[in-house]
C-alpha cells in the first residue's frame, strides 16, 4: 500500500514527465496540493461536496416526497416524523430542502456554462483585438453593467415568462459583463508579453493566439471570479423565486421556500429560516473555495 | 542567391512623435554573423522586431532572404527568419510544455513527422527527450533559452534574429548558449543578426557589427577592428572603454562625452 | 583587520517551504573594515540574501541564524525589530538593482529623500530640503531644484539610481550595501554611477559591500572580492589578483567570460563539481 502510494507520488512529482497527460496530471496535482494546505478552502470544498452528495442521493436522504401534501399536518414544528417541520401544505421541509439542493446546483451549473464562455470570449477578443472591436464590445458591456443585475434579470424573466429555466437564462445573460471586463484586463497584460510576440513570430493566427495562449491564462482568475459569483447567483435566483419569477410551485427552490415561509415568519420561523441558512451555507462554501482556488491556480506562484 | 540575405535601407520607425529608428542602412551576407550594438533606447531591438514582422508600421526598404519584407505574409516570413528573445522566462508560455511549444510550430506550418522533428531539434540544442514534457518552471534559465532556440530552429529558417540572447543568463550559461549558437550556425549555415549591448559577446560571435545610438547607426565596422579597439567614432570608443570594467579615470571622459553628445 | 566594521560568522539563511527546505546561505563568515568589498556569484549563489540578512530584510519564511553578526561592535542578533530598523536605517544603507521598485511612485523624489533624512535626524523641513538638494548635487544631478519636484516615473534609469544613492547616503551611513546597483543601466551610465559611489565612499570613509554577478566589474571596482557558490564563500582574494584565483569555480567563471579582445571561438564551459558544495 505505502509502496504503491510512494510510486504514485513519484509519478506526480518527478521532474521528468513522460507524456502530455503526465505533465497535465502533475500540474493538477500541484494545484491540489496547494489547495489542500489551505484549511478554509478545504472547508469550502467540503461544503460544496456535501451539497453535491445530498443532491445526488436526494431520494435516499429525504424522508418524504417533497411534493406530498398533508393538510392535516400544516405548519408543524420540528419533530421526529418531520425533522424540520412542515410548511403551509403539510409538506416535509427537510425533504424539500434536500431536493432543493438539486435546483440550486442546476442554477449554478447552467449559469456558469452561460456566463463563463461569453465573458471569456468577449473579454479576450476585445483585449487582444483592441481598436474599434474593443470599443464596440466594451460599450455593449457597459450598457449591461449600467443596470442593476436584479432589475435586468427581473425585466428579462417577466418578458420571457416566469419559470426556472428563463430565470437561469436571465441570470446568465446579466452575469457575463464583469467577467468580460476581467478577461479583457487580463488579456491586456498578457498581450504585451514576450511569449505572445513569440507566437506571432512563429506565424500563429490571432484565433490561435487568443484561444491557445491568452484564454488559458485568463482561466484561473475567471474561475475564481465565477466561484465567488456563485453566492450572488444563488441569491439572485432566490430573489427571483421570492418574487414569483423563478421556480414555480410546487418546485422546491430555496428562494421560493423563503417566500412562502414569509407569511409565517413570526409564528413558524423555521419555514423561512431553514432554506435561508442553506443558501448562506452554500454561498459561504463557494466563497471560501473560490478564495483558496485563487491562490492555488495563480501561475505566478509556481514552486 | 548572391545578394545579401538581410538588406535594410533607410529604415525609419516612429512611435508617435518619437523616432525610434532613424534611416538605418545595413546589410548582412549569407552565412554571416552580424552584431547590432547599442545602449537602451538606441533602436537596435526595434530594427530586429521590424525584421521579425512584429512591427509593421515603418518606412524605407527591407528585404529578408531576397524577399521584400513589406510583401511578406507572417507565415512565410516565419520560415525565413526566426527570433530568439532576450528573456527566456518571459518568452515561453507558462502553461505550455516544451512539447506543446514545439508541436504548435509544427502544426501551424503543417510540418511532416512532427514527433521526429521535435526530438531532433531538442537534441540539436542539447536537450534530451526527458525535457520534452516539462513546463518552463521545471527548467533552468539556460534550458529555457535552449527551448527558445529550438522553437526558432524547428522551421529550419535561414536567418536567426537574436535579441540579447544571453543577457538574462549567468556567465557560465552564457558561454554554453554562445557555443551552441556558433555550432548551430556552422552546422546549418545560418545567418545571424545579434542585437546586444555586450561588446564582448559580439567580439565572440560576430564578424561585423553596427553601433547604434539614438536610432541612428553611427558606425559599421569589422569585429577585428573591435578586438583591436580601433573604432572610428568616439562613442564606440567610450562603449569599449566602459565595457572593460570600471576605471575612475575613464569616468570623467565618458561623462563628458555623453553630456556633450 | 583590527577595527572591523562588520563581522559575520557562520551565517545561514534557510527557507522552510511546504514542499522542501531550501538552505540558501550555508555558513558564510567574513569580516570587513571601511573598504570596498565585492561579493560575486551566479544566480542562486546566496549573494543577495547575504546582503539582505545583514540589514535584516530576509522575507517571511526565511530564517537567519549566525554565531556572530556584529556591526561596529553592536550585536545585531540581540536587537529587537524596531531598534534594528533604526540602526540599519541610520547607519547601513542599501541600494537595490531597480530603483523603480524602491521609490514610492506617488511622492516626488525630493520629498522622499527629505523624509528619509528626517526619520533619522531631528532636522527641520527647511534644513532637510537644503541637505537633500546638496545631496542631489553630490550625486551629480545638475538641476537639483527641478529634480526635487519630479515623480519617480519621470526620471531615467540612471538618474533614478543616483536618486536612490542620494537617499541612502543622506543619513551618512557607515556601511553601504549595493546589490547589483548598475545591472539595469547602460554601460556608459554605469561608469558614471560607479564613479559617484566610488567618490562618496572614499570621501566619507564608508564601508561598501558591492554585490554583483559581473566579475570584471567587481575586479575593477572593489578592493577585495568574495566568490560565492551554492550558499558558501569558495574563495576570497584581492580584487587586483582575481585573475590569479585558485578555486576551480572562480577560474571556470573567468574562463567562460567572453573577452572583447579575444578571437572568436568556443568558450570553455564551466564544469560544476558537486564537491564545491561541501568545501568550506
Amino acid at each position: 500500500m505505502s509502496g504503491a502510494a510512494s510510486t504514485l507520488r513519484d509519478y506526480l512529482t518527478t521532474p521528468t514527465p513522460r507524456s502530455r497527460r503526465h505533465a497535465a496530471l502533475q500540474r493538477a496535482w500541484l494545484a491540489w496540493r496547494r489547495l489542500r494546505n489551505n484549511p478554509t478552502a478545504m472547508a469550502g470544498l467540503g461544503i460544496i461536496v456535501l451539497i453535491v452528495l445530498v443532491a445526488a442521493f436526494a431520494p435516499w436522504i429525504a424522508t418524504h416526497s417533497p411534493f406530498e401534501q398533508n393538510l392535516n399536518n400544516r405548519l408543524a414544528p420540528p419533530s421526529a416524523a418531520h425533522w424540520l417541520g412542515t410548511d403551509e401544505f403539510g409538506r416535509d421541509v427537510y425533504s424539500r430542502l434536500v431536493y432543493g439542493s438539486r435546483v440550486a446546483l442546476r442554477i449554478i451549473g447552467l449559469v456558469t456554462v452561460i456566463t463563463g464562455p461569453i465573458g471569456l470570449l468577449i473579454g479576450a477578443i476585445a483585449g487582444y483585438a483592441g481598436g474599434w472591436v474593443d470599443a464596440a464590445l466594451m460599450r455593449i458591456t457597459d450598457i449591461f453593467l449600467a443596470f442593476p443585475r436584479l432589475i435586468l434579470a427581473l425585466a428579462l424573466t417577466s418578458a420571457l415568462g416566469p419559470n426556472i429555466d428563463n430565470a437561469i437564462l436571465a441570470i446568465g445573460i446579466t452575469g457575463w459583463p464583469p467577467l468580460a471586463r476581467l478577461a479583457r484586463a487580463e488579456t491586456l497584460t498578457i498581450r504585451a508579453s514576450d511569449f505572445i510576440a513569440a507566437a506571432r513570430v512563429i506565424g500563429a493566427s490571432a484565433t490561435r493566439i487568443v484561444v491557445g495562449h491568452v484564454m488559458p491564462l485568463c482561466m484561473p482568475s475567471l474561475i475564481v471570479r465565477l466561484t465567488l459569483d456563485m453566492a450572488g447567483v444563488i441569491l439572485i435566483a432566490a430573489g427571483l423565486g421570492f418574487l414569483g419569477l423563478g421556480a414555480q410551485p410546487p418546485q422546491p427552490e430555496w428562494g421560493a421556500m423563503i417566500a412562502a415561509g414569509r407569511k409565517f415568519v413570526f409564528d413558524q420561523w423555521w419555514i423561512a429560516a431553514i432554506p435561508g441558512i442553506a443558501i448562506c451555507v452554500l454561498s459561504l462554501g463557494f466563497n471560501l473555495f473560490g478564495d483558496g482556488l485563487r491562490d492555488a491556480l495563480d501561475p505566478k506562484t509556481h514552486s | 542567391m548572391t545578394g545579401p540575405v538581410i538588406s535594410v535601407r533607410d529604415l525609419t520607425v516612429r512611435f508617435g512623435a518619437s523616432v525610434a529608428v532613424d534611416s538605418a542602412t545595413f546589410s548582412v551576407g549569407k552565412g554571416e554573423s552580424f552584431g547590432l550594438v547599442g545602449e537602451s533606447g538606441s533602436g537596435k531591438t526595434t530594427v530586429l522586431r521590424v525584421l521579425a514582422g512584429l512591427i509593421r508600421d515603418w518606412t524605407g526598404a527591407a528585404s529578408v532572404a531576397g524577399h521584400d519584407l513589406k510583401r511578406q505574409r507572417p507565415r512565410s516570413l516565419a520560415r525565413m527568419a526566426q527570433l530568439v528573445f532576450q528573456d527566456p522566462y518571459a518568452s515561453l508560455h507558462p502553461l505550455h510544455t516544451v512539447d506543446r511549444v514545439l508541436g504548435e510550430v509544427a502544426a501551424i506550418h503543417r510540418l511532416d513527422n512532427p514527433n521526429e522533428r521535435i526530438e531532433a531539434v531538442l537534441l540539436a540544442v542539447g536537450l534530451g527527450p526527458e525535457f520534452r514534457f516539462r513546463f518552463p518552471h521545471q527548467l533552468s534559465g539556460g534550458q529555457r533559452q535552449r527551448v527558445a532556440v529550438a522553437r526558432a530552429l524547428i522551421l529550419e529558417p535561414t536567418i536567426l534574429l537574436l535579441d540579447e540572447p544571453t543577457s538574462a543568463l549567468d556567465v557560465s550559461v552564457q558561454a554554453e548558449i554562445l557555443n551552441l549558437l556558433r555550432r548551430l550556425r556552422a552546422e546549418r549555415g545560418l545567418t545571424l543578426l545579434l542585437v546586444t549591448h555586450n561588446l564582448a559577446v559580439v567580439a565572440n560571435l560576430c564578424e561585423r557589427l553596427a553601433v547604434m545610438r539614438r536610432g541612428r547607426i553611427v558606425e559599421t565596422m569589422d569585429a577585428e577592428r573591435l578586438r583591436r579597439a580601433e573604432p572610428e567614432q568616439a562613442y564606440t570608443r567610450q562603449l569599449i572603454l566602459a565595457s572593460r570594467g570600471y576605471d575612475r579615470a575613464n569616468a570623467a571622459e565618458i561623462a563628458f562625452e555623453t553630456e556633450v553628445g | 583587520m583590527t577595527d572591523a566594521l562588520l563581522t559575520i560568522e557562520d551565517l545561514h539563511v534557510r527557507f522552510d517551504l511546504p514542499t522542501r527546505q531550501v538552505h540558501a546561505v550555508r555558513g558564510v563568515s567574513f569580516s570587513m573594515g571601511r573598504e570596498k568589498l565585492g561579493i560575486v556569484g551566479e544566480s542562486g549563489s546566496g549573494k543577495s540574501l547575504t546582503g539582505r540578512a545583514i540589514i535584516g530584510q530576509v522575507a517571511k519564511p526565511g530564517v537567519v541564524t549566525a554565531t556572530r553578526l556584529e556591526f561596529d561592535g553592536i550585536d545585531l542578533r540581540t536587537l529587537d525589530k524596531a531598534a534594528r530598523r533604526k540602526l540599519t536605517g541610520r547607519r547601513i544603507g542599501m541600494i537595490m538593482q531597480d530603483p523603480k521598485f524602491s521609490l514610492n511612485p506617488v511622492m516626488t523624489v525630493g520629498k522622499q529623500i527629505a523624509e528619509a533624512y528626517r526619520v533619522h535626524s531631528n532636522a527641520s523641513a527647511a534644513e532637510a530640503k537644503k541637505r537633500t538638494l546638496d545631496m542631489l548635487a553630490a550625486v551629480r544631478i545638475r538641476e537639483p531644484e527641478r529634480v526635487w519636484g519630479l515623480y519617480p516615473h519621470e526620471v531615467s534609469g540612471g538618474m533614478g539610481q543616483r536618486i536612490m544613492i542620494a537617499m541612502m547616503l543622506i543619513p551618512e551611513p557607515d556601511l553601504l550595501i549595493a546589490d547589483e546597483p548598475t545591472s539595469a543601466l547602460d554601460v556608459t551610465v554605469q561608469t558614471q554611477v560607479l564613479a559617484i559611489i566610488d567618490d562618496l565612499v572614499s570621501q566619507r570613509g564608508m564601508g561598501l559591500i558591492f554585490i554583483s554577478h559581473d566579475l570584471n566589474l567587481v575586479a575593477s571596482f572593489c578592493d577585495r572580492v568574495l566568490v560565492m557558490y551554492g550558499g558558501r564563500i569558495v574563495e576570497t582574494c584581492r580584487a587586483s589578483e582575481l585573475d590569479r584565483a585558485q578555486h576551480p569555480y572562480t577560474r571556470g567563471l573567468l574562463a567562460a567570460l567572453p573577452r572583447i579582445d579575444a578571437p572568436p571561438g568556443d568558450l570553455p564551459v564551466l564544469r560544476r563539481d558537486p564537491a564545491w558544495m561541501g568545501e568550506p
